[in-house]
């Protein structure tokens, strides 16, 4: 690996954390559309922030576009609080009109500077690495690299000083508020980092990807855990990931670095929604089919228990008595069989004691509309699952 | 029930887009009372409890809980939002949800350490929730959620308890588990003041009730003033309850 694609490994690394920090907070309070707003509406900010500064990583343009960012949020709750319009049509109007003057901008006064439609919409990592950042003539090197990483330092910092607000603000507004931790604040902090994480990860990776870098690895990591802390730590592992594989995947088919990253988070999503062990595709379907073997089986456990008639309980009549097809009695009964709930005596199928009990204490459950109890008491009694 | 006076409400009028939601309340809740707000859909009494916590401002009037502003007594008061209020899918567990009622005595920054998590584990005890204190929260029944709630109530260890519909979609048992708990916390002298909506519990569960509908309509001992006039005068139908057998 030469120095160059190390750097710019590296960079979109740091780019993938910084942007999954606040990205796993506007996921979980349903704000994602709010990046991609963001993401374009900062372009005016940029581009007036080059006219000052003439230059794109002076820190000055950087909070100028991030307030750009913060304008673009206090205009879409405005323009929803007047009840006119709903949020995502709020959103839908705010940014494309600040993003087209920022288009305007740059077509009027910057088609000479490095400032194209092309490198503000998917960036241009692989030049990164061009431009050095020389202090005192030492190269000490790539600004991009030094912009994300100090943007990060700061957002980790707020994020270890602030996680308890954050958490607290994000999952209860009003218990928030009344405690005297003003969601609003908190509400414009995650903004503000947002922004400028946004900014600053844009000339990297361009408007499109750090959408994708702020929302698919939290979407992802959801699906995956049920703690705060290790949804922020498989989000920052999902980016990183992805940072580095798109990078080879985009060395290998000779393409774009920003666009292969975000197929990868894409992909990485998918796969996580179709395999993921409690909440992916298939889990549910599983566990739906076990549980509506398990319901079937405790029917036919009941019926046993309430007729002592041979013939409501023999095998060969038991799926005219219950109603049932053939495949799935034999699937019951076996089931049944398997967790020694019933024995089977020329033919007449009776209850165990094992079966008797576990049915017995069904039944109490059913009546007392404890139902969910009998999920728990499966694992006492159940030797394999339906 | 003392003779001193835990919340009091002067002229506050709330508006949501300029149409008044409460009108020039004027309210004293006395200190150690159990007193439920009764009032029809859209009467405000959500939004009454919400004005004195701060979480919405109101166009006029003002709150003081024992003399003093809200912000300077925060430490003395604690609220349990509507079940509904929260996204129960937020990865969390109900130990977690707990540890959130201590973060207003620690304040920003600060986090919470072993003593705090104590305090959740003695609230979760109290609630009959310990054995669920590392469930997700979404794995949770709707009686468990909101026993969850009143346990981060709890372990703020206030002596105004703010309650919003606090029975609402929970099941008998729970309903009497909570309202036992209601009644030892005004035994032990603390104010209780519960949205409430099931008017046929009012004379057994509370001793004290405010009928609200936009304006007051009323407030005193249940004994004296709960009764088919008010309840009239407020839910605007000729209201029916016999509350003495």
């Amino acid at each position: 690996m030469s120095n160059a694609q190390i750097e710019i490994q590296l960079i979109a690394s740091l780019v993938a954390i910084a942007c999954a920090i606040p990205g796993t907070f506007l996921v979980l309070r349903k704000m994602a559309m709010i990046s991609d707003a963001i993401s374009h509406s900062i372009l005016p900010g940029i581009v007036v922030g080059f006219f000052i500064t003439q230059d794109l990583n002076s820190p000055l343009l950087i909070l100028l576009a991030a307030l750009t960012g913060v304008i673009t949020v206090v205009l879409v709750e405005y323009i929803q609080k007047t009840g006119l319009v709903k949020e995502d049509t709020a959103i839908g109007l705010v940014f494309p009109v600040l993003f087209s003057i920022g288009v305007l901008m740059i077509a009027k006064k910057a088609n000479d500077v490095h400032l194209d439609i092309d490198a503000v919409l998917v960036g241009e990592l692989a030049l990164a690495p061009f431009d050095r950042l020389l202090i005192s003539g030492v190269d000490v090197g790539p600004k991009s690299l030094w912009v994300i990483g100090s943007i990060l330092i700061i957002t980790i910092v707020l994020l270890l000083a602030f996680f308890k607000e954050l958490k607290l603000s994000t999952f209860d507004k009003g218990l928030a508020a009344s405690l005297g931790f003003s969601p609003v604040i908190i509400h414009y902090g995650l903004m503000t980092v947002s922004s400028i994480t946004t900014v600053g990860a844009f000339d990297a990776v361009g408007a499109i990807l750090v959408v994708a870098l702020m929302i698919a690895p939290a979407a992802t990591a959801y699906l995956l855990t049920t703690d705060l802390k290790k949804m922020l730590i498989f989000s920052i592992v999902f980016g990183i990931f992805s940072a580095i594989s798109g990078y080879w995947l985009a060395h290998g088919l000779d393409a774009s670095i920003a666009g292969s990253i975000s197929t990868v988070l894409g992909l990485l999503f998918l796969l996580v929604y179709l395999f993921a062990p409690n909440k992916g595709v298939i889990a549910v379907l599983y566990r739906e089919k076990q549980q509506r073997i398990e319901v079937s089986l405790l029917t036919f456990l009941l019926h046993l228990k309430n007729h002592d008639e041979e013939n409501e309980r023999h095998v060969n009549h038991l799926n005219e008595h219950i109603n049932w097809q053939k495949v799935r009695s034999k699937t019951v009964l076996e089931l049944a069989l398997k967790n020694n709930m019933i024995v089977i005596n020329h033919k007449i199928v009776s209850l165990t004691s094992k079966g008797d009990e576990f049915t017995t204490k069904a039944i109490d459950y059913i009546i007392t509309n404890e139902d969910a109890q009998i999920e728990d008491m499966k694992d006492d009694f159940f030797l394999f699952r339906g | 029930m003392s003779n001193k006076i835990a919340v009091k409400i002067d002229d506050l009028t709330v508006a949501y887009n300029y149409k008044p939601v409460l009108w020039d309340i004027d309210l004293e809740i006395p200190e150690g009372v159990l007193m439920a707000i009764v009032g029809p859909n859209g009467a405000g009494k959500s939004t009454l409890i919400k004005s004195v916590l701060g979480i919405l401002k109101p166009i006029a009037g003002s709150v003081s809980i024992y003399g003093k502003s809200y912000d300077k007594q925060r430490s003395l008061v604690a609220y349990v939002p509507q079940k509904g209020s929260v996204d129960w899918d937020f990865p969390t567990t109900a130990l977690d949800v707990v540890t959130m009622g201590t973060y207003g005595s620690l304040g920003w920054i600060k986090r919470p350490r072993q003593k705090q998590k104590k305090a959740a584990l003695e609230a979760l005890e109290k609630v009959g929730m310990l054995p669920f204190k590392s469930r997700q929260i979404s794995q949770l029944s709707g009686g468990q959620q909101q026993r969850i709630f009143l346990a981060r109530a709890l372990v703020q260890d206030a002596s105004i308890y703010f309650m919003d519909e606090p029975f609402q979609g929970v099941d008998a048992t729970t309903e009497i588990a909570i309202i036992n708990i209601l009644k030892e916390l005004r035994k032990s002298g603390k104010t209780v003041i519960v949205v409430h909506h099931d008017l046929q519990t009012v004379p057994e569960y509370f001793d004290w009730v405010t009928f609200l509908n936009v304006k007051k309509i009323a407030t005193g001992p249940v004994k004296d003033i709960f009764n088919d006039d008010n309840l009239t005068k407020t839910y605007g139908i000729n209201y029916k309850v016999s509350i003495q057998e």
